[in-house]
């Protein structure tokens, strides 16, 4: 839909070169164009606002107006704040402690279990550790065979207990058991829940001050509209969540909700899923993402070419 | 419930201590609806709508606003969501096949599993097909379910080929004498060709035991979706003529409201809501209800 946002902004530009002189209204104009754009990505209402607010400054300081193409460089403006803005480099997960404890939590059918695989793989793998997942949601129908069957596909023990109702002791019997057979890294699967269901709130927050996670992971589905901010924010609220995972990012979403995670509880993002497979996993990268907000290929090569 | 209560404030907020619709109270109005999802586009569809209404009638207050607001919303989701659907019964085809399509996650399973419930409670006799032979323990997800509430379920190995299970559940249905036939599939986002192609596979299959099925493609969305459900229900609906809308997880905080411009773009009604995990937590759309619950206490 915005794929050519740049292109757009240098006409509306070609059109306020034509009336003369350059004021703040005519920039005015152009930011409505990037706000419609930052909205229709599902970035935040008022996350919108304020980066046009700002990129405004920016582009008047800059000087936007008298280059040759100053939708392409408006655009690369953009591009560099959105990055900047999202956290710059990567965060990586790191590993305090034997056993490393990490909590995953996050909204119904966001892409937890899933991940939770994906993360014992990626550990696995690329760490080198040896992994145990905990099967913690004891609501959802075949939750626990979900993740037994992943641990299975990638040869990961899970840690389940058919019997208990109980996800703080199950989560406790998860710790102990990793630490008689030696796994280093405890993944601990909840059940999905919403910011406003009191009781599994709480759940939650029990689950974390018995077994103190050193990671707690808040999955997040790309797609997310203008929700996300309120969902981000109660679980940073309840859990002080130490990062965000952003899922099912091979589909076409823009993604905006990542920026607004960001904006909102200035929690680093660490990993995108982008597939159903157990190999679908990558970390964050927020210059890639910036782009993909913007709806645009490589920007930097674009500028250069003008 | 907290967040139509939320909603409600904000309209509330929006047009305190004004006397007349003016642009500030549009700019905010503008907030209150794009924050629910309903997108620039359709905002500012609404937004001029209003405006001619207060150009019109030269004078608006402010406590005119709330039912303009109300009349214009439901326009937009009016011709297309008939009072049709006032039951958990169905008509004359029996069996009546519904086949349930989305992107991952958004709830199929569930709303069957749910759905299933209600028709039974409605004196039907109900099947599944479970032809999710994809993601893990999908088929016993949807086993649980048949269990839970009282239904049977068809399903073979996962791993085998979807629209053979589709097949036999209908040709199940069919010796059994069943009302409802509801077949479940994988989630699957739209911009997955080969899939998006398989799912056409899936709904043509069954039109060979039963002509004219599936009767009703019902495509799941999630309400904290935003504008990506419009790109998804375009795609479901040119590999399978969808017809139908479910809109699940309204017992949160997000407003759904990227369904008043998919009703309003492409002529499908919201059938179903879903307002919780368990199996009596759906309830059939109202678009009266869904409308007034946005502004009503
Ligand atoms: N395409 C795609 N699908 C994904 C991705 N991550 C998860 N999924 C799918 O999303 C659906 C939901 O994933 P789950 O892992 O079951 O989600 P969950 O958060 O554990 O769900 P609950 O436990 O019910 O709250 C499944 O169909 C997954 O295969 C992703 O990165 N890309
Ligand atoms: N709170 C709430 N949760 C829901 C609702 N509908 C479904 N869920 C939850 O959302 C999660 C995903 O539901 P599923 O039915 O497995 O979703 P699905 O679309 O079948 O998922 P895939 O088959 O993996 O694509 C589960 O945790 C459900 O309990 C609802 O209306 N409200
Ligand atoms: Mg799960
Ligand atoms: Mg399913």
């Amino acid at each position: 839909m915005f794929e050519n946002l740049s292109d757009k902004l240098d006409r509306a530009f070609k059109v306020l070169k034509g009336q003369g002189t350059i004021t703040e209204i005519n920039v005015a104009e152009t930011m409505k164009e990037i706000r419609k754009a930052l909205l229709d990505a599902d970035v935040n209402y008022k996350t919108a606002k304020a980066f046009t607010d700002d990129v405004r400054q920016k582009a008047l300081g800059d000087n936007v107006l008298t280059t040759i193409s100053p939708g392409q460089l408006l655009t690369k403006i953009m591009n560099d704040e959105l990055t900047a803005l999202m956290g710059g480099t990567t965060a990586e997960i790191t590993f305090p402690a034997t056993p490393t404890i990490i909590l995953i939590a996050g909204l119904n059918g966001a892409g937890k279990t899933t991940f939770s695989g994906k993360l014992a793989n990626f550990l696995k793998t690329q760490k080198n550790k040896k992994p145990l997942l905990v099967a913690d949601d004891i609501y959802r129908p075949a939750a626990i065979t979900q993740l037994q069957v992943l641990g299975e596909q990638i040869g990961i023990p899970v840690y389940a207990n058919l019997e208990s109702k109980d996800p703080v002791a199950i989560a406790l019997e998860g710790i102990a058991h990793a630490k008689a057979n030696g796994n280093n890294v405890v993944i601990i699967d909840t059940a999905g829940r919403l910011a406003i269901d009191e009781a599994m709130m709480v759940e939650i927050e029990k689950v974390k001050s018995a077994v103190n996670p050193h990671e707690i992971l808040f999955v997040v589905d790309a797609m997310t509209g203008q929700d996300a901010v309120n969902t981000a924010k109660v679980f940073n609220d309840r859990l002080d969540f130490t990062g965000a995972v952003l899922t099912k990012l091979d589909g076409d979403t823009r993604g905006g909700a990542a920026l607004s995670i960001k904006s909102v509880v200035n929690k680093p993002i660490k990993f995108i899923g982008t597939g159903e497979k157990m190999e679908a996993l990558d970390v964050f990268h927020p210059e890639r993402m910036a782009s993909r907000i913007l709806g645009m290929g490589d920007v930097v090569s674009l500028v250069e070419r003008a | 419930e907290k967040t139509k209560d939320n909603f409600f404030s904000k309209i509330t907020k929006v047009i305190a201590g004004k006397s007349t619709v003016d642009d500030d109270v549009l700019d905010d109005l503008e907030e209150v609806l794009v924050t629910s999802d309903v997108g620039v586009t359709t905002t500012l569809k609404i937004i001029e709508r209003i405006q001619a209404r207060v150009a019109r009638d030269k004078y608006v207050s402010t406590s005119e606003l709330n039912t303009l607001l109300r009349d214009e919303i439901q326009n937009l989701l009016a011709e297309n969501n008939s009072n049709d659907f006032n039951s958990f019964e169905y008509g004359n085809q029996k069996p009546y096949v519904i086949m349930v399509v989305g992107v991952n996650g958004v709830g199929k399973t569930t709303t069957i599993g749910k759905l299933a419930h209600q028709l039974k409670q409605a004196g039907n006799k109900v099947v599944l097909g479970a032809a999710d032979t994809f993601r893990a323990a999908a088929v016993d997800q949807i086993q649980l379910w048949g269990e839970r509430v009282g239904v049977r379920v068809v399903a073979q190995a996962m791993g085998s080929d979807p629209a053979s299970v589709a097949y036999d559940t209908l040709r199940s249905a069919v010796s059994n004498g069943d009302d409802v036939a509801i077949i479940d599939t994988a989630g699957r986002l739209h911009n997955k060709v080969g899939l998006m192609n398989e799912l056409t596979k899936i709904k043509n299959v069954m039109e060979k035991v039963i002509p004219g099925a599936p009767h009703e493609i019902l495509l799941v969305l999630d309400a904290s979706t935003g504008q990506n459900a419009i790109e998804q229900c375009k795609q479901f609906t040119e590999a399978t003529n969808v017809n139908a809308l479910a809109l699940t997880k309204l017992d949160g905080t997000a407003k759904g409201g990227v369904v008043i411009g998919i009703s309003d773009q492409f002529k499908i009604p919201v059938k179903y809501i879903g307002v919780g995990e368990g199996m009596n937590d759906l309830q059939l759309f109202d678009r009266k209800g869904f409308v007034n619950s946005l502004f009503n206490k």
